[in-house]
């Protein structure tokens, strides 16, 4: 059992980015699958050279501070990604990474509290907000259920950013390219919510919160 | 699926290496993905930066040379480039009379150019931007990413890259670009879907007697289905659009385009259609300008945009241009 006063360290979020990478990469199919029903079929392809960037990245130079790994992963994927996913999810390790400072661990308390910083970020970024049938649609429903904590908070986040993921097949989309579809965009699950929900797949992984 | 490539990594790089073999006016760096004219920086003239995903050739790359961008930065298929692209561009251009950006209203070119724009001021690089929202299928903006930047990049970066060529400053290359996009509009069909490289099969379905109205350029449905129509059905439904948004009181630019894999056998007749529905709405047409500018890689269909111009977009269009895809006058 994980609890949120557990200390993570900078290989915790090595092996979550590590972890994720994997999973875009298995994943990477279904991805561009879901994004070709309302999106222009490059998701999975866009996020595989970006998070195989970061490993990439990670394996030359990694730094000794969590929030120093996560800042390193998200200028990786700004640089490499494109569209918009890649300034979206540069951002959101950016800037989770950057409020976790320079501490050398931190609790998963503080990293909930980054996480929602950098979720917060995003949402101004893309001007979208719950509901739009976006990422945010799994990364928000993911870090309450991880701030909220309980006996297996990673797990309680995976679940919750699945299910919020899952929650965006009836929803009309309103922002990106999902958008100009329209009423058609509703019955299909949203590649960017799906995407969050691997990184929440990836955390509760790396943390070992089965 | 059936493509001249080698592997589906390779596809932009390969172009790359393509357009360096073709052109050597142009300097090709194919491992930062930038095009920029040989004789870059200019002196004491703006320059003109482009980009977004490949798959639309010749935008952006076949459109830089004199007279029109000094720039392009093609990123993956489909997909915008990167802000790194961009800034490089902007400082291989830029001859310290700063640097116009022209972005196409996509989420993705939207944010990397912002960066981008960020980055390149930081390195005390004057920018301007101008985003380019011509397309009319889509109304409802409130709900929306707004209207997408489709066939209007073209006069923008032509009309522009002729006041840049004049010595003319940034404010004044801002403002012409932006007069042009604002009162550009484009309404685009598809006939059959298109298939990307890294997917290898139809981006969308359209089942053969069926065609799509207000489609984008990235393969991306648009918001109606119909059975197919005759070219002049398609031309009269297209500007009908076109025209109530637009309300021109003068004389106007045509550009009818193809999205990739309509011969110019079909794009022809398409275009006397268009004239005959401009005719008979006594809108005057000053230029008309008809082939594959803004592809949408082998989709089948068109698109239609009209610009209104006044007698200094006119003689700017006018003006001489020497680039891969576009040139006239010299």
């Amino acid at each position: 059992m994980t609890d949120l006063t557990d200390e993570l360290d900078a290989g915790t979020v090595f092996r979550w980015l590590t972890a994720a990478a994997a999973s875009v990469e298995r994943e990477a199919d279904l991805l561009t699958e879901l994004d070709s029903a309302i999106g222009d079929a490059d998701h999975g392809s866009n996020l595989q050279r970006g998070f195989a960037a970061v490993v990439t990245a990670l394996g030359k130079e990694s730094p000794s501070a969590p929030g120093a790994v996560l800042i390193l992963a998200g200028r990786q994927l700004v640089s490499s990604v494109g569209g918009a996913s890649g300034p979206l999810y540069g951002t959101l390790l950016r800037r989770t990474g950057k409020a976790l400072g320079d501490a050398d661990r931190v609790t998963g308390s503080q990293l909930a509290e980054a996480m929602r910083i950098g979720v917060d970020a995003v949402a101004q970024l893309g001007g979208a907000a719950l509901g739009d049938k976006t990422m945010l649609d799994a990364l928000y429903p993911g870090v309450e259920a991880l701030a909220a904590g309980g006996p297996h908070p990673y797990g309680a986040a995976r679940t919750a950013a699945d299910e919020g993921a899952l929650a965006t097949v009836p929803m009309r989309a309103r922002k990106g390219r999902a958008s100009y579809l329209g009423e058609r965009s509703i019955g299909h699950k949203d590649p960017g919510a799906t995407s969050s929900a691997l990184l929440f797949t990836a955390l509760a992984g790396a943390v070992a919160d089965e | 699926m059936k493509m001249l490539i080698n592997v589906p990594e390779s596809v932009v790089a390969d172009a790359l290496r393509g357009i360096a073999a073709a052109h050597p006016e142009l300097t090709v760096d194919v491992e930062n993905r930038v095009v920029v004219r040989r004789d870059a920086p200019v002196a004491d003239k703006v320059g003109l930066v482009s980009g977004g995903g490949s798959g639309h050739e010749p935008l952006h790359n076949g459109f830089v040379g004199r007279g029109m961008l000094d720039a392009a930065c093609p990123g993956a298929v489909f997909t915008s480039p990167v802000p790194d692209q961009m800034t490089r561009a902007a400082a291989a251009v830029d001859s310290g009379k700063g640097v116009l950006f022209v972005v196409k209203n996509y989420t993705g070119d939207v944010l990397n150019f912002d960066m981008a724009a960020e980055l390149a001021e930081d390195e005390g690089i004057q920018v301007g931007k101008v985003l380019v929202q011509d397309d009319v299928a889509v109304t409802d903006s409130e709900f929306t990413a707004g209207r997408r930047g489709t066939g209007a990049t073209l006069f923008v970066e032509k009309v522009a890259g002729a006041l840049a060529d004049e010595g003319a400053p940034l404010e004044r290359v801002e403002a012409i670009a932006r007069q042009v996009a604002d009162s550009s509009r484009s309404f685009g069909v598809a006939l059959a879907p298109c298939t990307t490289p890294s997917k290898g099969s139809p981006t969308f379905d359209l089942p053969p007697g069926e065609l799509e109205l207000g489609i984008g350029i990235h393969g991306e449905s648009g918001r109606e289905r119909r059975p197919m129509m005759t070219s002049g059905e398609i031309a009269d439904f297209a500007l009908d659009a076109v025209l109530t948004d637009l309300e021109p009181d003068g004389p106007v630019l045509v550009l009818v385009n193809g999205m990739g894999a309509t011969p110019l056998l079909e794009l022809y007749g398409f275009c006397a259609e268009v004239r005959r529905v401009l005719d008979e709405r006594r809108v005057p047409v000053a230029r008309t300008l008809v082939g594959n500018y803004v592809t949408s890689l082998d989709m089948a269909g068109a698109s239609v945009t009209l610009c209104r111009a006044d007698e200094e977009i006119l003689r700017l269009y006018d003006a001489p241009v020497n680039t891969p895809a576009l040139r006239w006058g010299c």
